[in-house]
């Protein structure tokens, strides 16, 4: 379980002014609960993510993971950075295997289980390639393939599809799901889709900036599993309306920017 | 165009190898004509055939005098890289460390190692290890900055991919700064071969009984000079071929290195 009390964050920026990132956040997560993040750029997402993670100190308030609290990376969990950061000169597997390496964790069938990941994103036939040769959204791929590999109870995602095409979007949407249904873990998402989070999580967490905070946690009560069909339920288009009102306010209703 | 034909021909194999060549074989040309033109005469410069005709002669003496001085180069060169590194490591480690060590560092850069070698002949005695010395001064320090500018410019999401998998102090060092840096480590020790070379020569000028730069101090002083140019030659020879074998070495152990550092020189 995750318990984010009262966390906040202040940056001091270059010229000696600070930056609130983060103010007054209160969020419990359970255990194998999908919880998405989302708000207009700025508005402290990764922030959030890094001091789940670990990465980062709070500047105020307590985050906990089962109970312990958070001041240092944790073994059990995984993140998949908003950006691909792979090593340039490791091989897609091996870059894959990094966090068994790193962790001294290696197995004889570890190579067998990342192969298996790597095909499960459609990665097979890239395994012996340098991440130079793919493209930024297979890069993105097998930067999830890396956060799973060690199976870790939490998983932390910053906007994980975000150089993903549409189709591939949804297709990897859904393998995501069924990895999560497969091995149950909780997962914090950071999306700029509406549609994704509400498809995917079982709560969104919808963020105002300036200071980040939370503006509102909407329910998702639709059934498992999921299906974009779904994305014509009532249910669906009117959460994704309010999450829509509550990021743009009045002026962007209907034509909002985020898709 | 009608330049593209000769153009295409001039890439790859042409424009690396036969171009250049071509270059050298018109200036030697240029130069043994010259030298008859103008009857110059063979102490101020000998014609290239000259100097080919009496080193030829000497073949054997001039063979060991270039083995001599590879050795100290080769020697002084991996001198120069297993005390760069930890040193480049150590700098980078901590501000600490690096105000500590740094201003020595540029001390020994500012001493000039000509009028140093004398003094280390003194200290040292008078054999192999003053020349291997001088030879490490003159070529380590291109090559500690250039390591510890490349472990100091890892991306910031590098090391934080470490640290959220608990990377210990050495595992990232080991697996994510030096990895990263292998492209700079390879331009320095591009840099430090060819100053090894020099600096092995400066070492032969003030104390040696072989070696090409001794070869070239004797035989100028009994005005064999077509030898001391085909030492001289010879000289750059040997330094462009422990250049390129650099240049080999990076292209087969780590050609993702290579081939970021395309386009760059080397
Ligand atoms: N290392 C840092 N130093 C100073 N300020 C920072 C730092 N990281 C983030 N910030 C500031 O904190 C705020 C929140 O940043 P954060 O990256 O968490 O936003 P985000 O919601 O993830 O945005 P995006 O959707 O664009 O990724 C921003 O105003 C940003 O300028
Ligand atoms: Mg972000």
């Amino acid at each position: 379980m995750i318990q984010i009390t009262n966390a906040s964050k202040t940056y001091a920026a270059r010229d000696g002014s600070t930056v609130h990132a983060l103010s007054g956040i209160d969020l419990e997560i359970a255990d194998a609960e999908f919880v998405s993040l989302v708000g207009p750029s700025g508005c402290g997402k990764s922030t959030l993510l890094r001091l789940v993670a670990g990465l980062a100190p709070a500047s105020g308030g307590l985050i906990d993971v089962d109970g312990e609290t958070v001041d240092q990376p944790r073994r059990d969990i995984g993140i998949v950075f908003q950006s691909p950061t792979l090593l340039p000169w490791e091989t897609v597997l091996d870059n894959v295997l990094f966090p068994l390496k790193i962790m001294h964790s290696m197995s004889p069938d570890a190579p067998d289980r990342a192969r298996a990941l790597l095909r499960l994103v459609g990665l097979d036939g890239f395994e012996e390639k340098h991440p130079s040769e793919l493209s930024g959204g297979m890069q993105q791929r097998a930067a999830i393939c890396r956060a799973l590999i060690h199976d870790p109870d939490i998983l932390l995602m910053d906007e994980p599809f975000g150089a993903l095409d549409a189709l591939t979007r949804e297709e990897m949407s859904l393998e995501l799901l069924r990895i999560w249904t497969d091995q149950p873990k909780t997962i914090l998402f950071v999306t700029h889709s509406i549609p994704e989070a509400v498809l995917l999580s079982d709560r969104v967490v919808v963020m105002s900036p300036r200071p980040g905070r939370i503006a509102e946690i909407i329910n998702v009560p639709l059934p498992r599993p999921r299906t974009f069909d779904m994305e014509g339920l009532p249910e669906f288009q009117e959460r994704s309306q309010h999450i829509r009102s509550l990021i743009f306010g009045d002026r962007g209703g209907r034509h909002g920017a985020a898709t | 165009m009608a330049l593209q034909p000769r153009a295409r021909w001039l890439s790859g194999f042409g424009q690396e190898v036969a171009l250049p060549v071509a270059v050298m074989a018109t200036l030697v040309v240029i130069w043994e004509i010259s030298v008859h033109a103008f009857a110059i005469p063979v102490y101020l410069l000998p014609a290239p055939s000259r100097i080919w005709v009496d080193s030829a002669a000497m073949a054997g003496t001039i063979w060991g005098h270039t083995v001599a001085t590879l050795n100290t180069v080769l020697i002084g060169f991996a001198v120069s890289i297993f005390i760069s590194l930890p040193l480049a490591v150590a700098l980078t480690s901590s501000r600490l460390v690096a105000n500590a060590i740094y201003p020595l560092l540029v001390l020994t850069q500012a001493i000039p190692k000509v009028a140093l070698a004398p003094i280390l002949v003194v200290l040292l005695g008078s054999n192999e290890l003053p020349r291997i010395v001088v030879t490490f001064l003159v070529a380590f320090f291109p090559l500690v900055i250039a390591i510890a500018t490349g472990l100091l410019a890892v991306p910031g999401e590098l090391i934080e991919l470490g640290r959220s998998y608990k990377a210990s102090k050495l595992q990232e060092l080991w697996r994510i700064r030096i990895p990263y840096a292998i492209p700079f480590i390879f331009s320095g020790l591009k840099v430090a071969i060819a100053l090894s070379v020099v600096g092995a020569v400066v070492g032969e000028f003030v104390n040696a009984d072989k070696g090409l730069g001794y070869l070239i101090v004797s035989s100028t002083a009994f005005f064999q000079v077509p030898v001391a140019f085909g030492a001289l030659i010879l000289l750059s020879l040997l330094g462009v071929v422990l250049f390129q074998a650099v240049v080999v070495a990076e292209r087969v152990l780590f050609p993702w290195s290579a081939k970021q550092s395309q386009g760059a020189i080397g």
